[in-house]
Order: structure tokens, then C-alpha cells, then sequence
């Protein structure tokens, strides 16, 4: 069924159809309209789910982790100073190998005090041990739900589902919402390997001396590892089932362009439509849209650039000291490679400042026309 | 003499890294024999993270979940909510907390889930500071102690915090205060917090011999002093309003119990004095709230 609804509402739909049975949040906006719509949902019959209303997010994840070992499946929302004030937890989460699912919608962390759209929230929790999924559409939201439990479940492993405050949030957008019918096929219910059982008692989270937890964090990444080849497979079937795929990244415009424009949220539809505007102006360019920030998909990313010279990053976010976030990952995962086209990092937009199609043709005719970056950060609509 | 009767059924394992004469040992092995094998524990950090040995190896014969500091109420929150979706509503969430996973570091999280009423009981193993870490001061040292952050140049100047007030103010329908000097007693509220739903507190005072800088042998006796001084006197709450005091019949002056402690060896005639006289008043305080 076709509907028009906000990103938010999408999460929801997303949650209900995933058969969530334990949801534990506390409300921050622009979060808030999830836990409102989830609220309304439980209330109405429509789930049998126990929502616990805790008294603070580090609460909502230490909930979780409690029901996540229990064995039933699990959701929480939050944004911002939640995500941070959650971080102990998160460390916790992936430590536990617990397949929780969050969604954070994506709002610049204080102070001063900003409600608006900013990734400085999630890629601050980059070292987690969290998966992250970015969306750029409200369709994207739902969907990614759903895959991000079979890729939790899969791995065990959490997974983060990011969107963009209000872009995404609070706008509305015709979304195709799949029959639950239609979900049981692609998501089954939930049988953890390891259970919490009074009749075969077990013991979680013990103290883990240095003999021992060394391998447990190996095996951590390794479980990071199969990411990429599990997600790619639960994206084919999703695509089989429903018509929809999304993939690690996606490329956009020319196939063999000179010059890339990096991109993830929703700054990606604003740049599709830039794009293509230069490339009827007869340049070689083209768009890579990352959806998969963790595990960064290095693969993936290298073989899109392909002969590619130069590659515009634009951050949503800033690590003071060093730059945008996703810039940073690429310049990473390319020093190892042959082809070592050159990064140019943007930052834009931080604290919801609108990123226009002005904005990022004027970052991707910077870096068309100066052979390398005349500084380290290149900053994007910064009032001088 | 009444012979005591106490399970015999043992739900804790042979073979623990508890201190010697450690009163949060005692009070486990008494806990769990109570608490029976359908139990879930949720155990915050503190001592008992330490005391049932580390991975792969447990002295719990029952189910447990080491949690982080901060989130006993919140754990055991989502344990019960994931038992009871899947129809277990029979075992039995037990939370085991020290002092600073209750009194502090954990309160926010635990006042939400008596707020809430989960479903869970809460034990908080009170030996009166950070003894885990080493001897620090928390909300629930009391009044004069020496620990290694209030030496005794400048012990501790504030009372320890009531968090039987505060968790009767929240009106869980059952609060009460116990130690293994009085097992029957102790075994008796844990058998009686399990035949309640909701939100069950059990405050236990917990002997800890490096930390009070006593010998290991007077852990029971100091627990039965702490009794009879009222220092800690043994009560209930139900439901915030009804209180039972189980009055203890030889008061013995605070002096009894302060002298035989390291941690108070640097208190003058006047510091005993006046330390009496605020557990008097405390006393009269707590006898005030049960009458009204």
C-alpha cells in the first residue's frame, strides 16, 4: 500500500512490520514523533510489544540489552545528546553481540542548543562496534529497517539506521509500505543462538581477563567482516521480494567520470539533480552515494572511482582537528591502493544549515578546476 | 534455642573470590536459597562482578547478567519485559547492586523502574562505600568514616543517604532492610518480596572486612551491633504507607559498634557523642514515618 507519511513515520511502519517485541526509548527531537507514532501503534492493538517509557537513553539501551539477551527482537529511536549520553552502552551492545536495532535521526550535538540536521551524532559513535546504514529517502528508512534486522540478526551484531532530522524526519513523502505478510517472507521471527533460559542457566558478560578478551574483540571484526557479503545478500533478496535495492553505494551520473562527488543522507538527492546538470553541461562527472558508513565499504568505493582523478567528499560533519568524518575513511581506505585519486573535503550544512544545489556545484567546479585542494578542509557556505 | 531453619538447597557453586568473612558472600548464598533456581540476576558493577570468578568459569548455579554500573533498574527492566513476552512470567529478575550501583550511580535508573513498577527485585548489597575500587566514599558511608577519599584528617561530614525513604517515596509495594545476623529474618522478606509483583527492595547491610578495616571473624557480630546500636534497624515499607519495625530488644549504645572498626578509630568522645546522637535522631525520624 502506497502512503504518504514522514520519515518518521516510516521508522515506525519500519518497527511494526519487523514484529519488534520489546521497544524501550526516551523522547529528544527530532526523534520524538517515532516514539509518539509507536506509542499510538501499541496503544491501538496493532503490536504485541512491551514499550518500556524509561527515564533516560542510557536507560533505553541498557533496557535492550537486557531484553536483547532475553532473546526477543528489539528497537530503540534517539538523536544527538542521547546517542552520546547512550555511548557506554553502545561499547556495550556490540561487546554483548546483541542484534539490537536504533534508529538516529541525525541532530547537531550542543552546545549551543540545535534541533537541526548534523551527522556529528553517529560518526562520533563510529568506534562502537555499531553497523551504520544512512538513508536518503523516507522509502530508504522503511526499507533499511527491515534489512538491518536480518543483518543484526545474521551477524549479531547492532545496527544503526540513520536519517536526517527534519529533511527526512518531518517531511512527507509517498513511501510503499509492504503487507506484514510480505516482511514474515523476507524476516523471520527471531531464534537467538544463545539464550537467556532459567532452565539452562548461563552466564552473560563476565569478567573477561586479558587471557581471554583480546578474541573476543577479534571476533568482533570479524563478524564486521561478513558485513558487507551478508547485507549484499539481504539486499538482493529484499530486491527479489519487493522491487527495491539499495546496496553498500550507489553511482550515479557518469560511469568513467574524472571527477566524483561523495555523498550519504540526504544531501545525495540534492546532488543527483546537480549532477546531472554539469553533465549536460558536457562534464565528466558522477556521484557516489554512501549508504553503508560501518563497516566503510572500501570495496566497494574503490572499484566505483575507477580511473577517476578527483573525488569531492561533502561532510555533514566535523571532527575539530582533522575534518569531515567520510573524508577521512576515504582517504584511508585508499592509501593502500595503486590509484590514489585526489580528496577534496568539504564540510557544509553543520547545525542544519540547508546544503543548496549552489552549495555542492560549487564544490564539485572546485575540485574540477584546482588540480589538488588549496587547504586541508575546504569549508562549504561558512559565512566569512 | 529456637533452632534456625534455612534452605539446604545451595544455588551458588563451591569456590568464590569473595575476602574473607566478605558479608556479601553470606548474603547470596542466603539470597539464592531463597530466590530459588528460576532466577534471572542482574548484577551491575560491584563486588559480585568480581566475586563469582571470570569467564569461562561461574560459581552462580542460576542465570546472570553482568550489566553496566549504571543500569540495574534498566537491565532488569528489559529481562523481565523479553521473559514476559515469551510467556515466562514464573522466574524470578533479581537485581544485586552495591551501594554505589543504588545510592549513586545507579539511582536515576532504578528510580525510573520503581516509578514504573517493573516487575524485578532489587538488592542492594550496602557494605557503605566503594570497597570494590578500593575503600571510597559514597552516598552511603556514614557519618565520621574514614575511607581512602575522606582520610581522617577529613573524614566523611555528611549523614548517609536514606534510600529506604526514598524508595518507600515511591510507593513500590514492598521496601525493607535486612542482614545475615538475622537470617530467618532476611530469608523471611526475600520470601516474602518473591510472593509480590512489582517493584521489591531489599537494603542489606554488609559487613566488608578490608573496607570497615575489621576482622574478618566479626562480620556477624558487627551486623547484629549495627542492629541493636540502630544504626541499621530492621523494617518494612509496603506500598509506601505500612511500615513494620522489627524492634530489637537489647539496644546497645553506638560506642559498641563504632569501637570494634578501623574506619572510625580516629573518632573522639565527642564525635561518639555526637554520632549517637544523630542515630537517635535518625531513629526517632524513622519512628515518625511509621506512625503516620
Amino acid at each position: 500500500m502506497k502512503k504518504v507519511i514522514t520519515g518518521n513515520q516510516a521508522v515506525a511502519y519500519g518497527v511494526i512490520l519487523s514484529r519488534v517485541e520489546v521497544i524501550s526509548a526516551y523522547p529528544i527531537t527530532p526523534q520524538t514523533t517515532i516514539v509518539e507514532e509507536l506509542s499510538e501503534l501499541i496503544a491501538n492493538g496493532r503490536l504485541n510489544t512491551r514499550f518500556l517509557k524509561v527515564e533516560s537513553e542510557h536507560s533505553a539501551m541498557a533496557a535492550l540489552i537486557g531484553a536483547s539477551t532475553g532473546g526477543v527482537r528489539v528497537f530503540t529511536a534517539t538523536s544527538s545528546h542521547g546517542l552520546a549520553y547512550m555511548h557506554e552502552m553502545l561499547h556495550w551492545a556490540s561487546g554483548a553481540r546483541l542484534p539490537i536495532v536504533m534508529v538516529n535521526v541525525n541532530r547537531a550535538i550542543g552546545p549551543g542548543w540545535n534541533i537541526w540536521n548534523d551527522q556529528s551524532d553517529s560518526v562520533s559513535q563510529r568506534d562502537t562496534g555499531w553497523v551504520q546504514l544512512y538513508c536518503e529517502n523516507n522509502q530508504e528508512v522503511l526499507d533499511t529497517i527491515l534489512q538491518a534486522y536480518r543483518i543484526a540478526e545474521s551477524v549479531r551484531l547492532p545496527v544503526m539506521v540513520v536519517l536526517d532530522a527534519f529533511v527526512l524526519s518531518h517531511t512527507s513523502e509517498p513511501v510503499q509500505v509492504p503487507s506484514i505478510e510480505e516482511v514474515d517472507q523476507f524476516l523471520p521471527a527471531f531464534y537467538p543462538e544463545y539464550i537467556l533460559d532459567t532452565k539452562e542457566p548461563t552466564a552473560f558478560s563476565m569478567i573477561t581477563t586479558p587471557e581471554h578478551f583480546f578474541e573476543f574483540r577479534y571476533k568482533i571484526q570479524k563478524a564486521m567482516e561478513q558485513v558487507p557479503e551478508i547485507s549484499k545478500k539481504v539486499d538482493m533478496e529484499f530486491k527479489s521480494l519487493f522491487g527495491r535495492g539499495y546496496g553498500a553505494i550507489e553511482k550515479y551520473g557518469s560511469e568513467k567520470a574524472e571527477v566524483f562527488l561523495m555523498t550519504s543522507g540526504t544531501v545525495t538527492s540534492t546532488s543527483r539533480m546537480v549532477i546531472q546538470k554539469l553533465l549536460d553541461q558536457g562534464l565528466s562527472v558522477g556521484g557516489i552515494k554512501v549508504k553503508r558508513f560501518r563497516p566503510f565499504p572500501v570495496e566497494e568505493i574503490c572499484e566505483a572511482l575507477g580511473e577517476a582523478k578527483k573525488v569531492a567528499v561533502i561532510d555533514r560533519n566535523l571532527s575539530a582537528g582533522v575534518g569531515g568524518i567520510f573524508a577521512q575513511e576515504l582517504k584511508a581506505s585508499l592509501y593502500s591502493r595503486g590509484r590514489r585519486p585526489g580528496v577534496f573535503g568539504f564540510i557544509s550544512g553543520l547545525g542544519g544549515r540547508d546544503i543548496t544545489p549552489e552549495l555542492i556545484e560549487e564544490a564539485v567546479l572546485y575540485t574540477w578546476e584546482h588540480p589538488q585542494p588549496e587547504e586541508e578542509i575546504l569549508w562549504l557556505g561558512l559565512k566569512k | 534455642m529456637k533452632k534456625m531453619e534455612i534452605p539446604l538447597s545451595e544455588n551458588l557453586g563451591c569456590g568464590h573470590l569473595a575476602c574473607a568473612g566478605c558479608g556479601a558472600a553470606i548474603s547470596m548464598r542466603l539470597a539464592l536459597k531463597a530466590l530459588g533456581e528460576k532466577t534471572v540476576l542482574v548484577i551491575p558493577a560491584s563486588c559480585w562482578s568480581i566475586i563469582p570468578g571470570s569467564w569461562p568459569y561461574s560459581s552462580f548455579r542460576v542465570n546472570v547478567i553482568h550489566a553496566g554500573f549504571v543500569t540495574g533498574g534498566a537491565t532488569a527492566s528489559g529481562v523481565r519485559a523479553a521473559l514476559d513476552i515469551r510467556g515466562d512470567h514464573e522466574s524470578v529478575v533479581a537485581v544485586w547492586a552495591g551501594d554505589g550501583g543504588t545510592f549513586d550511580i545507579g539511582i536515576q535508573a532504578l528510580s525510573g523502574a520503581a516509578e514504573r513498577n517493573e516487575d524485578f527485585i532489587y538488592i542492594c548489597n550496602d557494605n557503605e562505600g566503594y570497597m570494590n575500587t578500593g575503600t571510597q566514599r559514597s552516598s552511603a558511608t556514614p557519618y565520621l568514616a574514614w575511607t581512602t577519599t575522606t582520610p581522617v584528617r577529613q573524614p566523611k561530614e555528611n549523614p548517609k543517604k536514606d534510600i529506604m525513604a526514598i524508595m518507600a517515596d515511591h510507593q513500590i509495594p514492598y521496601a525493607a532492610t535486612a542482614t545475615i545476623a538475622y537470617p530467618e529474618d532476611f530469608l523471611r522478606k526475600m520470601e516474602k518480596a518473591k510472593g509480590i509483583r512489582g517493584t521489591r527492595f531489599i537494603h542489606l547491610l554488609s559487613p566488608c572486612p578490608p573496607g570497615w578495616r575489621i576482622a574478618s571473624e566479626l562480620v556477624v557480630k558487627l551486623s547484629r551491633l549495627a542492629v541493636r546500636t540502630r544504626v541499621f534497624p530492621l523494617y518494612e515499607v509496603e506500598n509506601g504507607r505500612t511500615y513494620t519495625l522489627q524492634e530489637e530488644p537489647h539496644v546497645t549504645p553506638v560506642k559498641e559498634y563504632l569501637k570494634l572498626q578501623g574506619r572510625f578509630s580516629h573518632l573522639t568522645e565527642k564525635d561518639i557523642e555526637e554520632t549517637q546522637r544523630r542515630v537517635d535522631d535518625t531513629w526517632e525520624r524513622l519512628l515518625r514515618r511509621a506512625r503516620c
